[in-house]
């Protein structure tokens, strides 16, 4: 039974059950006053940029973006991964990453500024990591041998920790 | 000279709805209704088309109860900034109170057309069931459902006509969902599943297209592999709109010759699109029908310039391109050159965010295109510079154009020239395109461009703004101009209170206003919420911090939507969202 009474529980933090999680990122301010936009989304480049900006379509974003990259590399085990309340899902190749410790770091940079919302009189404990199976499963990333998991992962899920909760092996 | 109610008389009833039923637009029926009584009667039980603009403008009972005969119905949700992510996902939309009326009040609806709302599977399924004539369903920028509902549909429907599901987020949780249509089902005329991710059952989707001979337009999504996709063609070559799934396979002379005959088959085919990932090895397959063609979709289509260059040239009876910017200027020339019959253009980024290498799409294209496209009307435009002297020559090139969507990537962006505001530049659009009817504005904009904005802009409905302006002034300007203005979204720009308040009469003649990190306070939203008993004012704040009624005055309102409503504040808002 989780203890709700745990402040680390309730800690904003991406990372897998019973590691030490990384620092949660400061929540973008949202003053009214600023004329450039006010959240920052980082990608692996140098840019800033804005949430909604350039204005297409998210679903356009994730069909230029996923296609390119597999047209550009076929010997990659990629798996999209999506977060709740990221406008557009990433991808990634399983196969560059040694074990979930990598894997873990390399979602927790491309998704840090995703973590969404102020800390003021939030409830969520946390995020999780889940993936779905060859047999159309969710299940929590970490739970099997690192091997098995790479060949059985289909696309990954970053969810609430209160939704992940079920999910996890361990009672 | 008649006078009074009584002239209406002088015809039975009938007559005059056979008069009317020579008005097809709702503005022109709007303006009967409001004559007389009787006219206004007569009008509203024979309207069989309505489309609502905006689904909280009025109680879908109050809607069902005045027109009881509508055979078709349109009707649109979120605000337009929902496309980019500046909307909470739970802002509102939802489908079922419309679809739960209608189903109630318009037993022989035929047609329904959605856009950006919220459709569950539920709702999907009381469609199917409620409506026994039921033709035409289009879900255009919608989520909440699944396949799963979509196989309750297709199980249920048994006239439908058309299914479209443009760019809407399914839940793929039922993969054979089309061998849910009934061996008996044989009416279809036109299926695009372009949006869905997952893969569609060749084999069932090969038994459906044979048994219904009356089908013309055929979207498929990216999902189904080559070989495949020539095997279903081929049992469909009376095709009017194509959509092909991916174009890329390891090459094959046999499958190329297939492909290449599939198409030269297609003897009535006008529109395509899909082309996803497009080979070089491939795109020849297509040649035969391009003389044909007379709207072209290639916006996922990854070729490059010479390729594209070949293939759009063409295409000597084009009307509509959408495109990658991977089209260059180069190609941009060779279609003012070949494809005198344009009338709409849309290129897109094929690299939003600037990783790669950059591409040679500039200026320069689209004042090709103003020059060699004489029936051009409408824009969109993606690029990353810009020069007030080639506005000019676009404006003084195509003063016919009623639609130009103009986005330079990076905010702020000066004439790269002179380093001046574009200004100039947009003014000129305005002042020479009479017929205006949507803009949107980008790159370094003073208060300057608003001015004739708001004087020259008289046709103008539709306005996007987005990091413009040094003053409320902007804001102004547009508000207590622009005669014809609908809907006004802005994001990022120095507008506050005072141009709000001064034109807060204007705000119930439009349909909406956006707008999000402004310069509004609360306190003025309250003003203006006070003011104007017939607008919704909404602040939207996802912080979820305390209720609305504790913060001051001063506080600033991040985003901001109004709109003009019959039906009051709604009962349906989120955490994050207060009517004031």
């Amino acid at each position: 039974m989780e203890d709700l009474d745990n402040l680390k529980a309730t800690e904003l933090t991406l990372g897998l059950p019973g590691t030490d999680a990384p620092e949660k990122p400061s929540p973008a301010s949202t003053t009214g006053a600023n004329k450039r936009a006010n959240e920052e989304c980082c990608l692996p480049v140098a840019k800033k940029q804005v949430v909604g900006w350039p204005p297409l379509r998210s679903y356009r974003m994730n069909s230029i973006r996923i296609r390119k990259m597999e047209a550009e590399d076929n010997t990659g085990i990629y798996v999209k991964v999506g977060m709740d309340g990221a406008p557009y899902l990433r991808k990634v190749d399983l196969g560059v990453y040694t074990g979930y410790k990598e894997l873990t770091e390399a979602l927790n940079d491309m998704f840090k500024c995703f973590s969404l919302g102020g800390a003021e009189g939030h409830e969520e404990s946390g995020y999780a990591i889940t993936y779905e199976d060859k047999d159309g499963d969710w299940m929590l990333v970490g739970d099997v041998p690192w091997e098995m998991f790479i060949s059985s992962c289909k696309r990954m899920r970053i969810m609430k920790g209160s939704e992940a909760r079920g999910l996890s092996s361990s009672t | 000279m008649v006078r009074g109610f009584g002239w209406a008389a002088a015809f039975p009833d009938e007559v005059w709805e056979h008069v009317f039923s020579f008005l097809a637009a709702d503005a022109d029926r709007n303006a009967v209704a409001l004559v007389c009584r009787a006219w206004h009667r007569i009008e509203r039980r024979s309207r069989r088309r309505v489309f609502v603009g905006n689904c909280y403008a009025v109680a879908p009972a109050a809607a069902v109860r005045r027109f009881p005969e509508v055979r078709a119905a349109a009707i649109k949700g979120k605000p337009h900034f929902a496309d980019f992510n500046l909307v909470p996902t739970d802002w509102g939309g939802g489908a079922e109170a419309w679809v739960e009326a209608m189903a109630e009040g318009w037993p022989h609806l035929e047609e329904l057309r959605l856009k950006r709302m919220v459709v569950s599977d539920d709702c999907l399924e009381l469609i199917a069931r409620s409506f026994k004539n039921f033709g035409v369903l289009s879900l255009v920028s919608c989520d909440g459902f699944s396949t799963a509902g979509l196989a309750a549909f297709a199980a249920n429907c048994r006239n439908l006509r058309e299914l479209d599901l443009h760019e809407n987020e399914v839940e793929d949780n039922c993969l054979n969902w089309i061998s849910h249509f009934p061996d008996s089902f044989t009416s279809l005329v036109s299926l695009n599943i372009a949006c869905l991710e997952g893969d569609v059952n060749t084999s069932v989707l090969e038994c459906l297209i044979s048994r219904c001979p009356n089908l013309r337009t055929l979207r498929l999504n990216h999902a189904m592999p080559l070989e495949k996709l020539v095997s279903l063609l081929q049992r469909a070559p009376q095709l009017v709109d194509l959509g092909t799934s991916k174009f890329s396979a390891d090459h094959h002379p046999e499958l190329f010759f297939k492909l290449e005959s599939t198409f030269a088959g297609f003897k009535h085919l006008k529109s395509l699109s899909g082309i996803w990932e497009a080979g070089p090895a491939y795109l020849p397959a297509i040649y035969s029908v391009c003389e044909s063609l007379t709207s072209l979709n290639l916006c996922y289509a990854t070729i490059q310039s010479p390729e594209l260059l070949k293939l759009v040239s063409r295409c000597k009876n084009l009307q509509r391109l959408w495109v990658m910017d991977l089209i260059e200027d180069n190609g941009l020339i060779a279609v003012a050159a070949s494809c005198k019959l344009l009338q709409e253009l849309r290129v897109f980024p094929s690299d939003p965010y600037g990783v790669a290498p950059p591409i040679s799409l500039t200026e320069h294209g689209l004042v090709a295109i103003s020059a060699g496209c004489l029936m051009l009307h409408s824009v969109l435009y993606f690029c990353r510079q810009m020069t007030n002297a080639a506005l000019l020559t676009i404006a003084n090139n195509r003063p016919n154009l009623t639609c130009f969507r103009l986005c330079i990537i990076e905010p702020h962006t000066p004439d790269y020239i002179s380093q001046e505001p574009l200004d100039a530049g947009f003014s000129a659009i305005v002042e020479s395109c009479k017929d205006l009817r949507r803009l949107s504005l980008s790159g370094l904009l003073t208060d300057r461009v608003f001015k004739s904005i708001g004087a020259s802009a008289n046709r103008l409905e539709m306005l996007s703004v987005a990091f413009a302006g040094d003053s409320d002034a902007g804001l102004h300007y547009i508000l207590s101009g622009c005669k014809n203005l609908r809907k006004l979204e802005i994001r990022d720009c120095p507008f506050g209170d005072k141009a709000l308040l001064d034109n807060a009469s204007k705000l119930e003649t439009m349909r909406s206003l956006w707008m999000s990190s402004c310069s509004v306070t609360l306190g003025a939203c309250r003003q203006l919420a006070l003011k104007m008993p017939r607008l919704n004012v909404e602040v939207i704040d996802e912080r979820r911090g305390r209720p609305l009624e504790s913060w001051p005055d001063d506080f600033p309102v991040e985003k901001l939507y109004i709109y003009r409503t019959v039906a009051g504040p709604r009962s349906d808002t989120p955490p994050c969202v207060w009517t004031v």
